[in-house]
C-alpha cells in the first residue's frame, strides 16, 4: 500500500509542476506589465523602463524565466511583484486566510453533505428527502457570486432585527480591534460565519446528491439484509456496513470537490473582502503580474493534488481490496 | 393514456438495449416509435416540463422583451436615479438612470447565446475527440486522459482568467471559443468509455470488415449510438457554460463592456445588494432560475432517453408503494 501511495504522490508532484509551468508560460505570454507602465502619465523615462524590463527578466525567453523563478521557489523565494515587493512576505498571511476558509468549508461540506445524503436515502420519498432534494437542486444552480450577496442581505436583515452587528460581512477581522484572545476569537468567528456558509452550502448540496445515490445503491444490496438477518440492529447495520461501503465511491469525489471549492473561494474572498489567495489572483491578473499568478496557481495545484492524495489514502483506508494489492 | 404510460414503464424496465426497436411494445392502434416513447416519458416528468417552458420563455423574453419595453439599455431616464421597481420601470433603475429591465434583458441575451454556442461547440468537440480516442486508442487516447487530469488540477476558470488580458477589447465570440475549448474534456472522457464498449458490438465490427473507413464508422455508427448521452450532455453544458461565463464576467475576465452579460451585471451590483437590492436581485434571479430549469430538463431528458439509469429508483418506488398498500 505504501508503494501505491508513493506512486500516486510522485504522479501528483509532476502534475503540479506541469500545471504551474503552463500557468507561468501563459501568463508571461499574455501579460504586458511594461505596457501598463508606459501608459502612465507622465510617461516614465526610457532608462527606468529598461531597468524594469531587466528586473522582471523580460529580456529572457519564457522557459528560462520559469527556471529562474522555479529555482527561487525551491529555496523559498517566490520572486518579486511588478511593484517590486517580495511575494514571499505576503504569501504566508494570504495562505492562512484562504486555508482557514477552505478547511472549514470542506469540513462542514463533507460532514453535513454526507449526513444529509444518508438521511435522505434512508428516508427516501419522505418529506425530508424531497426537501433535501429541492434544497440541493437550488443551491447547485446558485453560484457563490449569487449566494454570497444573498447571505449578506440575509445577515443585514438579521442584524437589523436583533439591533446589533452580530454577523459581520466585511473583512476577516475588525481593524484595530482590541481585547483579550477570547474576544479576538469571538470577533474572528463573527467574521467567519458568512463566508464559511457561502462555501459550505454549495459543498453540502454537491456531496449530498452523490451520497444519496451511493447510499441508495447500498441499501438495496444483499449484504445489508444479511447483516440485519444475523441480528444486527438496523442502525448498526446501516452505519457499520452500509455507510462505510457507500463512502468508497465518494472518496474519489473529494479531489474533484476541492477544485470547485478553490474557484468558489475566489468569489467568496472578493464578496466578503478577504485578502486571501483568490483575491491575489484577481490582483495579479489586474496588474499583469506573472509571478503572483504562477504562485497562486502553484498553491491551487498543491491544494487540489494534496486533497487528491488524501482521497487515495481514504480510499485505501475504506476499501480493504486496495490495501491487500 | 394509462395504457401508454404502462408501456413506457415496461419499456423502461426491460429496455436495457436502448435504441433498439424492441424497446417499444407494438401498439395495435398506433405504432410506438422511439421518438414518441421518449416524448411521452419526458412529458410525464412535471419538473422537466416546467423547466422546458421556463427555458423557452427566457429565450423568448430575452429577444422579444426589449422590443416591448419603451426603455432601451443605452438611454437614460434623467428623472429616475436608483429608483426601486415601480410602474414606469418594472425592475427599477440604476444610478445613472438606465432601466434595469432593459439592461437585464440585454445581459440575459448575451449569457443565453454564449451558453447555447458553448454547449453546441464543446459537445461536438467532445463527441469527435472522445470517439476518436476510444476508437484508435494509442497516443491520442493517452493525451486526452492526461489533459483531463491536468484540467482537474488547473481549473479552466484560472486559465481563461490568465488569458483574459489577451482577448480584452476583442469580440465576445473569442470568449465563446475559450469556454468551449475548456469544457469538452470531461464529456470526451465519458464518450471515450462508451466508444470502448460500442467498438466491440457486432454492427461496428460488421462495418469494419465490410471495409468502411474509420472516420465513416465513427460518424455513422458510433456517434449516432451515443445520441442520448450527447443530447443530455449538451443540455447540462448550457447551464455550466452560463455559470462559467458569469463567473468570469463577475471579475471582468469574461464579457467586456460595451457588451453586458448577467455576470457583469451581478459583478457590478453585488456590492449594492444590501442597499439597492433590485440592482442585484433581478440579474441574479434570472441566472439561478435559468440554470435550475436547465438542470431539470437535463434530468428529465436522462430519465426519458436512458431509463435504465433510473431503474433502481423506479423499482424501489414501486416497492414502497406496495408496502404502503
Amino acid at each position: 500500500m505504501a508503494g501505491f501511495l508513493l506512486r500516486r504522490l510522485v504522479n501528483y508532484v509532476v502534475l503540479a509542476l506541469v500545471a504551474t509551468f503552463l500557468a507561468f508560460t501563459l501568463a508571461s505570454a499574455t501579460f504586458d506589465p511594461i505596457g501598463v507602465l508606459q501608459q502612465r502619465n507622465p510617461p516614465p523615462p526610457a532608462a527606468s523602463i529598461e531597468a524594469k524590463k531587466r528586473d522582471l527578466h523580460l529580456d529572457q525567453p519564457i522557459p528560462q524565466r520559469f527556471v529562474t523563478w522555479m529555482s527561487g521557489v525551491v529555496q523559498g523565494d517566490f520572486g518579486r511583484t511588478v511593484a517590486d515587493r517580495p511575494i514571499t512576505d505576503e504569501l504566508g498571511r494570504r495562505i492562512g486566510v484562504s486555508l482557514r476558509l477552505f478547511l472549514l468549508g470542506i469540513t462542514f461540506g463533507i460532514l453535513f453533505g454526507v449526513l444529509l445524503g444518508v438521511v435522505s436515502a434512508i428516508r427516501q420519498y419522505k418529506f425530508s428527502d424531497y426537501f433535501a432534494t429541492l434544497f440541493s437542486f437550488i443551491l447547485l444552480s446558485m453560484p457563490v457570486l449569487v449566494l454570497g450577496p444573498l447571505l449578506k442581505m440575509g445577515a443585514q436583515g438579521i442584524n437589523d432585527a436583533i439591533g446589533s452587528n452580530v454577523l459581520i460581512f466585511v473583512g476577516e477581522t475588525t481593524p484595530g480591534f482590541q481585547g483579550n484572545w477570547f474576544e479576538q476569537l469571538g470577533d474572528r468567528i463573527q467574521h467567519l460565519i458568512l463566508p464559511t456558509l457561502a462555501i459550505a452550502l454549495g459543498q453540502i448540496a454537491f456531496y449530498s446528491r452523490y451520497q444519496r445515490s451511493s447510499m441508495l445503491d447500498v441499501l438495496g444490496s444483499d449484504f445489508l439484509r444479511t447483516a440485519q438477518a444475523k441480528g444486527l440492529t438496523r442502525r448498526k447495520a446501516l452505519f457499520k456496513h452500509g455507510l462505510r461501503t457507500a463512502l468508497i465511491p465518494m472518496a474519489t469525489l473529494f479531489a474533484f470537490g476541492f477544485g470547485l471549492l478553490v474557484v468558489g473561494g475566489t468569489f467568496t474572498e472578493k464578496i466578503f473582502t478577504w485578502y486571501g489567495m483568490g483575491d491575489w489572483l484577481v490582483v495579479g491578473i489586474g496588474s499583469q503580474d506573472a509571478n503572483i499568478t504562477a504562485t497562486v496557481t502553484l498553491f491551487v495545484a498543491v491544494c487540489v493534488l494534496f486533497s487528491g492524495w488524501l482521497a487515495d489514502v481514504l480510499y485505501a483506508a475504506l476499501d480493504p481490496r486496495i490495501r491487500v494489492n | 393514456m394509462t395504457v401508454i404510460l404502462n408501456e413506457g414503464d415496461a419499456a423502461g424496465t426491460t429496455g436495457a438495449a436502448s435504441g433498439s426497436p424492441v424497446d417499444a411494445a407494438p401498439d395495435p392502434e398506433k405504432a410506438m416509435t422511439r421518438g414518441r416513447l421518449v416524448f411521452i416519458r419526458f412529458m410525464r416528468n412535471k419538473l422537466a416540463l416546467v423547466g422546458l417552458v421556463v427555458i423557452i420563455g427566457m429565450y423568448l423574453m430575452a429577444f422579444v422583451g426589449p422590443l416591448l419595453s419603451k426603455w432601451s439599455y443605452d438611454t437614460q431616464d434623467y428623472s429616475a436615479f436608483l429608483e426601486p421597481p415601480y410602474s414606469e420601470h418594472i425592475f427599477g433603475t440604476d444610478k445613472i438612470g438606465t432601466d434595469m429591465f432593459a439592461l437585464t434583458m440585454r445581459g440575459l441575451q448575451k449569457s443565453l447565446i454564449i451558453g447555447l454556442l458553448v454547449a453546441l461547440i464543446s459537445t461536438s468537440i467532445a463527441a469527435v475527440v472522445g470517439a476518436a480516442a476510444g476508437y484508435f486508442l494509442g497516443v491520442a487516447d493517452k493525451t486526452l486522459m492526461w489533459v483531463v487530469d491536468l484540467l482537474l488540477v488547473l481549473p479552466s476558470f484560472l486559465i481563461i482568467a490568465i488569458l483574459s488580458p489577451w482577448f480584452r477589447g476583442k469580440s465576445w465570440f473569442l470568449l465563446v471559443v475559450m469556454l468551449a475549448a475548456f469544457q469538452w474534456m470531461i464529456t470526451a472522457r465519458i464518450v471515450r468509455g462508451m466508444t470502448l464498449t460500442l467498438k466491440e458490438r457486432e454492427f461496428v465490427k460488421a462495418a469494419k470488415f465490410m471495409g468502411q473507413p474509420a472516420r465513416k464508422i465513427i460518424a455513422k455508427h458510433i456517434v449516432p449510438n451515443m445520441a442520448s448521452l450527447l443530447i443530455i450532455d449538451a443540455t447540462i453544458n448550457v447551464g455550466s457554460a452560463v455559470l462559467a461565463e458569469t463567473g468570469l464576467s463577475f471579475f471582468g475576465f469574461g464579457v467586456q463592456s460595451p457588451d453586458v452579460s448577467l455576470g457583469t451585471l451581478i459583478g457590478l451590483n453585488a456590492e449594492s445588494a444590501t442597499t439597492f437590492p433590485w440592482l442585484f436581485l433581478f440579474p441574479a434571479g434570472f441566472l439561478v432560475v435559468f440554470v435550475l430549469a436547465v438542470n431539470w430538463v437535463g434530468d428529465g431528458l436522462r430519465d426519458a432517453l436512458d431509463p435504465t439509469s433510473t431503474r433502481v429508483r423506479r423499482k424501489e418506488k414501486k416497492d414502497t408503494k406496495e408496502k404502503a398498500a
